[in-house]
C-alpha cells in the first residue's frame, strides 16, 4: 500500500517500500502551461531533499522541480523528455518524473497529506 | 490606429524560395584566361545561391525590415529593457571615419583618440557611480554579471576562501542565478515580501561562511526601489560576501543615487539601455562593470591606461601589477556602443541625465495610476521607472495575459513584458521611459483601458483571435518549442 505525500513546491511523492516516485502536481501543470521542456537527473545521483533535482519549461517560464526527500535517483521517466506535453495530460500518474531510493524516510514527515496539499492550494487562489 | 494604416500587408517568401536558376544582378563578361592554381581543389558543384535580379532583392530585404517592429516604429513599453529613443546625433558620431574605420590591431600611437573616448566613457560612468574602477570590456548585461562574478570569484581565491553560494532574490533578473551558475557557484533564492522587496529577514538567515555574495537588481523588477539596500549590503559585508548589483534598471536612479553610496562592490551598465544605444535586435550591447576598491585589482583586462606617454592598453597580467581575472572578449569592448553613450552622455550633460531618470520614473508612475481603475496594480505605488501590473483583472473573464498582450499588438503597440517577474501572478511590466510624450502614454492609457474593458466585458473570443493586423495570426507558440523547425531545406 503506498502513500502520497505533497510539498508546498507542488510535487507529490508516493512512496511504497524504500522506493519514492515523484511527479508535480496538477496544481503546477496548469500554473506552467504547455510544458516544452523536461530536464531529468542522471541516474544514481544522490539528491538531497529541498535541492533542484530537475527542470519543467513552459511556453511561460522555466521551473525548477526540488526533490521531496533525499536518495538515490534509480529510474527517471524518459518518455516525459521526448513528449512534455505528457506532462500537461497525466502529471499525477504516468508523467512522473523520477524515482528515489529513501535514505531517510523519516523526512517524508514534514510533508502534506492530500486533504492537507488540497487546503493549502485553496489558500493560494 | 490599427484600423486606419494596414494596407499592403505584403506576404514575402524566404530568398531561396523565390530563386529563378541562373538569373544575377550582375552580369559579368567570362573571365579571361586564367592559369588555375588551385590543385584540384576547385568547387565541383554549384554554390547554391537563389538567382534574383537585384530590385528583387532589394525588395525583399526592404520588405523584411518593413516587418520589423522596433522602438523606431512603436510605442515598445517592453519591462526592464528600457527601450528608450536613440538619439540620431549618437549615430552620426558613430559614424565618423575616425571613429568608425579603425581596427583594434592599430598602434595605439594611430588610435589615441580612441582611447581617449573609452578612457573618458569610463571616467564619466565612474563619476556617476562613484565608484574607483571599471571594466570596459563586457559585451552586454549578462557578461556584465559573468565579469562581475569572476572579480567575486578571483578576489574569493586570493583571500584562498572557499565559497560558492551566491544568493538572488525572487525579484532579481532572470539573467542573475544563471550567470552565477555559469561561474560555478550555487544559487540560493531569497523570497519576497508582500511589499515586493527582499524579506531581510530570510536573507539574513542564509548568510554564512559559504557565501560568496548577494545579486540584487535595484530598482528590482516588480519597479521598487529596494529601500533597505543599506542593511542588505552591510549584511553582505559582515558575512564576509560581495554585493553585486545589477545595474539593468540603473536608468531609473542616474543622477539621483550614487551606487557607490549603497555599499554596492559590483555592478554593471547596459550602455545599451540606460545610454541609449541601439539594443533589441539592433545592435551589440555593452556592459561595462563598475568596481569596488576590493574588487578592483581583479578586473579583466584589457584596460586602458594614461600616462605622459599618452594612452595605451594593458594587455597583460604583468603589466597590469594587479590580479585581473582574466580575459572576456578578444578586444577592448563595443567601441562603437561606447561612442554612442559617449555622445548621449556629453548632450545630455548632468543635468540632462538627472533630468531624464527623473522623467522616466514621472513615465512609470502616471501609467500606474492612470491604470489603476482598470488593470491591477501588484504593489501599492509609487514605483520606480517601470509599472507592475497582475492579472487579477482579468480573474473569470477567460482572457489571460498572453490574449491581452496579443490584443495590444493589434491596438499598434508593443506588448509590455509579460510573466515576469514571477513574483506576481500573470505580470503585465510597463517601462515607459522617458523618452514617450503624453500624448503617446495618453492614447496607451485610453488604449488599456478599452481592453480591460471589453475582456470584463465578456469578448473572450475576441480576444482569443488577436492578434488580426499583423502577417501572421497567433503562433502555435507550443509546437514552436516541442518541434522546433530549426532549418530550412529545399
Amino acid at each position: 500500500m503506498s502513500k502520497t505525500y505533497f510539498t508546498s513546491e507542488h510535487e507529490w511523492i508516493d512512496v511504497e517500500g524504500e522506493i519514492g516516485t515523484v511527479g508535480i502536481t496538477d496544481y503546477a501543470q496548469h500554473a506552467l502551461g504547455d510544458v516544452v521542456f523536461v530536464e531529468l537527473p542522471a541516474l544514481g545521483k544522490t539528491v538531497a531533499k529541498g535541492t533542484e533535482t530537475a527542470v519543467v519549461e513552459s511556453v511561460k517560464a522555466a521551473s525548477e522541480v526540488f526533490s521531496p526527500a533525499s536518495g538515490e535517483i534509480v529510474a527517471t521517466n524518459d518518455a516525459i523528455v521526448s513528449q512534455p506535453g505528457l506532462v500537461n495530460e497525466a502529471c499525477e500518474s504516468t508523467a512522473w518524473f523520477f524515482k528515489l531510493r529513501l535514505s531517510n524516510p523519516a523526512e517524508l514527515n514534514g510533508l502534506m497529506d492530500r486533504p492537507a496539499y488540497e487546503d493549502f492550494v485553496k489558500g493560494l487562489e | 490606429m490599427a484600423e486606419t494604416s494596414r494596407g499592403l500587408m505584403l506576404e514575402e517568401p524566404l530568398i531561396f524560395e523565390q530563386d529563378s536558376p541562373g538569373l544575377c544582378g550582375v552580369d559579368l563578361p567570362e573571365p579571361p584566361l586564367v592559369i588555375d592554381r588551385l590543385g584540384g581543389l576547385e568547387r565541383q558543384e554549384a554554390i547554391g545561391l537563389p538567382g534574383l535580379s537585384e530590385p528583387a532583392v532589394v525588395r525583399h530585404y526592404t520588405r523584411l525590415s518593413q516587418k520589423n517592429v522596433g522602438i523606431d516604429s512603436v510605442f515598445y513599453p517592453l519591462g526592464s529593457c528600457t527601450m528608450k529613443h536613440n538619439p540620431r546625433i549618437n549615430e552620426k558620431l558613430a559614424r565618423l571615419p575616425g571613429l568608425a574605420d579603425i581596427h583594434p590591431f592599430q598602434p595605439a600611437s594611430t588610435v589615441q583618440g580612441a582611447l581617449e573616448l573609452i578612457d573618458l566613457t569610463a571616467h564619466w560612468l565612474k563619476t556617476l557611480t562613484g565608484m574607483p574602477a571599471i571594466a570596459m570590456s563586457p559585451a552586454a548585461g549578462a557578461h556584465g554579471e559573468f565579469c562581475g562574478l569572476m572579480t567575486i570569484r578571483a578576489a574569493l581565491e586570493d583571500r584562498r576562501e572557499k565559497r560558492l553560494r551566491i544568493l538572488v532574490p525572487e525579484s532579481a533578473h532572470g539573467t542573475n542565478p544563471a550567470s552565477a551558475a555559469a561561474c560555478g557557484f550555487t544559487v540560493d533564492p531569497i523570497p519576497a515580501t508582500a511589499r515586493g522587496r527582499v524579506d531581510l529577514a530570510a536573507m539574513k538567515a542564509k548568510l554564512g561562511g559559504d557565501v560568496a555574495g548577494l545579486m540584487l537588481t535595484n530598482p528590482n523588477t516588480c519597479g521598487l526601489f529596494e529601500d533597505e539596500i543599506l542593511e542588505i549590503a552591510e549584511a553582505v559585508h559582515q558575512a564576509g560576501g560581495y554585493f553585486y548589483c545589477d545595474g539593468a534598471n540603473y536608468n531609473a536612479i542616474v543622477g539621483r543615487v550614487r551606487v557607490a553610496d549603497l555599499g554596492v562592490d559590483v555592478m554593471h551598465i547596459n550602455l545599451h539601455k540606460t545610454f541609449s544605444t541601439p539594443h533589441g535586435g539592433g545592435g551589440p550591447g555593452a556592459g561595462p562593470t563598475v568596481l569596488s576598491a576590493a574588487l578592483a585589482p581583479f578586473a579583466p583586462l584589457p584596460a586602458v591606461v594614461h600616462d605622459d606617454r599618452g594612452f595605451r592598453l594593458v594587455e597583460h597580467a604583468a603589466q597590469s601589477g594587479a590580479k585581473p581575472c582574466g580575459r572576456l572578449k578578444g578586444y577592448h569592448g563595443q567601441f562603437g556602443v561606447f561612442v554612442r553613450a559617449l555622445a548621449y552622455m556629453m548632450s545630455m550633460g548632468a543635468d540632462g541625465l538627472r533630468q531624464a531618470s527623473s522623467d522616466a520614473v514621472l513615465s512609470a508612475n502616471y501609467l500606474l495610476a492612470e491604470l489603476a481603475s482598470e488593470l491591477t496594480p501588484s504593489f501599492a505605488g509609487p514605483c520606480m521607472h517601470e509599472a507592475l501590473f497582475d492579472d487579477r483583472f482579468l480573474k473569470d473573464t477567460g482572457v489571460t495575459t498572453l490574449d491581452f498582450a496579443k490584443a495590444m499588438i493589434d491596438e499598434g503597440f508593443h506588448p509590455m513584458t509579460m510573466y515576469f517577474p514571477l513574483v506576481v501572478h500573470g505580470a503585465l511590466l510597463m517601462e515607459p521611459t522617458e523618452t514617450e510624450s503624453k500624448d503617446t502614454l495618453d492614447r496607451f492609457i485610453a488604449s488599456l483601458r478599452g481592453l480591460a474593458r471589453r475582456a470584463k466585458g465578456g469578448a473572450a473570443a475576441s480576444f482569443k483571435a488577436a492578434p488580426v493586423h499583423t502577417p501572421r495570426r497567433r503562433l502555435d507558440e507550443t509546437a514552436a518549442a516541442r518541434t522546433p523547425v530549426l532549418r530550412w531545406r529545399r
